[in-house]
């Protein structure tokens, strides 16, 4: 059985990427992102967003509210092109 | 953070990394990077990840040719990961009469300085890429060894050379002033040292590669630099498998697209009633007009679901030319910039910089790069931008 701990599951970020990349140097969450692509899959960090938050702020002695939350970007929820460019209803 | 430098270098995107790689390999000891954020946080990080070589003007060829060249062995020279080099092509398409004889005067040019761009009859661009709408297309012209390249990977993989060569990259670390000296009314003034709000740090050389933020930096020094910061937005879909490899750029919709190695699309077009200024909010306006453009081009991405939006910055000279070189007011400043074309130049951009800060001849003739141009007004028009 696999026991590596998922923390993104769209970019198949686990605990101990995040851990590695903080040991190396990485220090804050923008970073992480950019090193792993966390967040930047189709949930857009809807599920793994708070779930890194805190574990970052663990591996550094940090309160949560103290970690750089990458900024949310538009849409919200994925959206077709097609139903963006009009007249096509998203099914 | 060190106290003094041999040269520090202002900005952490791709050039910025790139100039201090270079210096410490030609021998600088003590060089100190300066970035008011993370690495790759500005215009590097919001880049659309392509590099081309099909320009319209000789030193836009010629730096981008040289540039694609470095970046094909990058991750060997700096030892670091797969940088995602691909000669995946970049395919220019145009529907106009017009900006297809501008697109084939470019073409003699490039051929002329050795890139290997030709052109294709609208027929030949369906065979390359079957999703394209090549209705009322008029020609389209194609690069193989246009490509793509990490931003991010790029730019971390300059900084990690770096740093094994010494150079000292100091993050969150904002610059706030700039000190000189001068020993009487008619002497030139000299860089002394570069103010942060984590200290001082003397010095008698500093570049600003600050792209976007760069006129910031002139204030500083009380100059006013012509390179003003011109929002540009953009947006990644779900990855797909691969469709298609070339970057395809319509000069009609002023738009371009490509599919990176991880499956997105990534998309933007250069909106030419932007207003100048930093910006960097993303809106719906954007979303909708890209999508109508792509649709059209590409009718198959209309299932194909946007995830992200996000708004970056080109660093916009007068020209719309890079600026490198010498600021002749100061002694010991220097700028590196690719106004609008940094990522992709940038490993030129940043060698021919080293090079005028060591005092050497340049590798390739940049005088008209200089800041000077704009006073003279020499400018130097680049037709085939977007």
């Amino acid at each position: 059985m696999n026991k590596k701990t998922y923390l993104c599951r769209c970019e198949d970020v686990t605990l101990e990427d995040v851990h590695k990349l903080i040991d190396t140097g990485v220090q804050t969450f923008e970073e992480i992102k950019r090193h792993t692509r966390c967040t930047m899959g189709p949930c857009q960090g809807s599920t793994c967003r708070n779930v890194l938050a805190g574990e970052i702020a663990n591996k550094k002695g940090m309160k949560v509210e103290e970690i750089d939350i990458p900024t949310y970007r538009a849409p919200v929820k994925p959206i077709k092109l097609g139903t963006i460019a009009g007249g096509e209803s998203d099914a | 953070m060190r106290k003094s430098a041999d040269a520090v270098v202002i900005g952490g995107g791709t050039i910025g990394c790139a100039v201090a790689y270079n210096l410490a390999k030609k021998g600088f000891k003590n060089v100190v990077l300066l970035e008011k954020k993370y690495i790759t946080s500005g215009s590097t990080g919001r880049c659309a990840a392509g590099f081309r070589q099909q320009w319209g003007t000789k030193i836009n060829c010629l730096i981008s040719r040289a540039s694609a060249q470095i970046f094909k062995n990058l991750s060997e020279e700096l030892d670091y990961e797969d940088i995602e080099y691909r000669e995946s092509g970049y395919l220019l398409i145009t529907y106009k009469e017009d900006q297809a004889q501008m697109l084939e005067k470019n073409l003699k040019l490039q051929n002329s300085l050795e890139i290997p761009s030709k052109k294709l009859s609208p027929k030949e661009a369906k065979e390359m890429i079957p999703h394209l709408n090549t209705e009322g297309m008029v020609a389209a012209f194609y690069c193989q060894e246009d490509g793509h390249v990490n931003p991010f990977k790029a730019t971390f993989a300059y900084a990690h050379a770096a740093k094994n060569l010494g150079v000292e990259i100091n993050t969150y670390t904002t610059v706030t002033g700039i000190k000189t000296n001068s020993n009487g009314a008619s002497s030139k003034r000299k860089v002394t040292a570069v103010v942060t709000d984590n200290g001082t740090i003397e010095t008698n050389l500093v570049i600003n590669a600050t792209g976007p933020y760069s006129k910031f930096i002139g204030q500083m020094l009380g100059l006013s630099h012509p390179i003003e910061p011109e929002r540009h937005q953009i947006l990644i879909t779900e990855p797909m498998e691969r469709l298609f490899d070339p970057l395809v750029m319509s000069f009609h919709h002023n738009s371009y697209c490509q599919q990176v190695p991880h499956g997105g699309f990534i998309m933007g077009y250069g909106n030419p009633h932007e207003p100048k200024g930093l910006n960097y909010q993303h809106d719906w306006t954007f979303l909708e007009e890209m999508a109508q453009k792509i649709v059209f081009q590409l009718p198959i991405l209309k299932n194909v679901r946007v995830v992200r939006q996000w708004a970056g910055h080109y660093d916009i000279s007068p020209d719309g030319q890079p600026v490198i070189g010498a600021v002749p007011e100061v002694e010991g400043y220097y700028l590196s910039h690719g106004c609008g074309k940094g990522f992709m130049l940038a490993p030129m951009i940043a060698k021919l910089t080293s090079e005028l800060v060591a005092g050497q001849e340049t590798s390739l003739p940049i005088d008209i790069l200089s800041i000077e141009r704009f006073k003279k007004g020499e400018l130097i028009i680049e037709p085939a931008v977007v």
